[in-house]
């Protein structure tokens, strides 16, 4: 017993220094996201560069899609844009949100720099961007079959992001549907 | 010289306050202690952008935002607790300023006290240990003959009555 209380203060130190020590790796940005889980909340919107076009949530189509937050007034947007371009290509749905912006600057985004979404709903009061919980540009959610929001990431998609959070979510989406089928099918 | 100074100090003074006010948005509330309750909610509540700044403190984009729905939530008549469910809804327990109390935070909450406590426990065992030991060395002392003798009694008053003369 009395051995025990003397290692006391170095035992109480290593736990202190192991916690201190995870905490100088940690993202004090990192917002834990509230909106994971859960579906994507309602919305009625014009697209940005159709001014009669009204777009809601049934028009957010494929059996996986990405929603994706910009604005030109966010330098990383424009960034992350080529990559987003590749995205679509490769065939995932992008849907653009553009945040609080201008119609006419964002339209001259679109044709000058090609536009890798399906729309992009102009949310220039930023309610929906309040609904989905954004703080900020660029950001993408990940959505899977049933409407549910899977991932919410805030910062610029690159080959290393997509690769490490997004991709394994979509193959995990992938699964599920493919299971579903089977179910289905037997 | 100095009268072109202070004139020019003056309209600074003058030019800044007006940047600052204009930089606040104001809203009217149709009731007055709306505007009370909306104040308190601003500095309970957290910008979701900035690290450490409330609603209150914070001018960004989102901070505006939010005050803005704050203000049209509750001229819609919801309660505070509405409210604050509803930022939590859609930006985590990150806008609140004080941890609701449950079972990721409770170690928040309690660790504190806890550690107190052992303190003082701590403090207290060594605190009575040491009376017991002290006690035992006087109660020894006592007991193990260590007075003088007669003779060494005799020859120490000898010394003193010495030192005196």
């Amino acid at each position: 017993m009395k051995r025990f209380i003397l290692f006391l203060p170095l035992i109480l130190f290593l736990v202190l220094g192991a916690f201190l020590y995870k905490g100088l790796f940690l993202n004090p940005k990192a917002m834990p996201s509230a909106l994971e889980g859960k579906p994507v909340p309602e919305f009625k919107l014009l697209t940005v560069t159709k001014g009669d076009r009204i777009v809601t949530k049934a028009d957010l189509l494929g059996d996986y899609y990405l929603m994706n937050v910009w604005a030109t007034w966010c330098p990383s947007c424009k960034a992350e844009h080529p990559y987003l371009l590749d995205i679509a290509r490769s065939g995932v749905p992008i849907y653009g949100i553009n945040y609080k912006d201008e119609r006419a600057e964002a339209t001259k985004w679109l044709t000058t720099y090609q536009d890798p979404y399906k729309f992009s709903a102009f949310d220039v009061n930023g309610e929906l961007g309040l609904n989905l919980g954004v703080y900020g540009a660029p950001e993408t959610f990940l959505v899977d079959h049933k409407g549910i929001i899977r991932l919410r990431y805030a910062g610029v998609i690159n080959a290393n992001s997509w690769g490490s959070k997004f991709v394994p979510l979509i193959n995990d989406i992938k699964s599920e549907i493919a299971e579903l089928a089977g179910d289905s099918e037997s | 010289m100095k009268p072109l100074v202070s004139m020019l100090l003056g309209l600074l003074i003058v030019l800044s306050g007006n940047a600052i006010a204009s930089s606040v948005e104001t809203y009217q509330f149709s009731k007055s202690e709306y505007e009370v309750r909306f104040q308190d909610l601003n500095k309970i509540l957290r910008c979701p952008k900035c690290q450490n700044q409330n609603l209150a403190d914070s001018n960004s984009m989102i901070s505006q935002d939010l005050r803005r729905e704050v203000f049209r939530l509750m001229e819609e008549g919801r309660s505070d607790d509405q409210i604050i469910e509803f930022m939590v809804m859609r930006y985590g327990d990150f806008v609140l300023y004080k941890p609701k109390f449950d079972g990721v935070t409770y170690f928040l909450w309690l660790g504190p006290i806890g550690f107190g406590a052992l303190g003082l426990l701590i403090l207290g065992t060594v605190v009575f240990r040491q009376r017991n030991k002290r006690n035992a060395v006087i109660t020894a002392d006592e007991s193990s003959g260590e007075h003088l003798s007669s003779d060494e009694q005799a020859k120490l008053d000898r010394i003193l009555k010495r030192d005196s003369d």
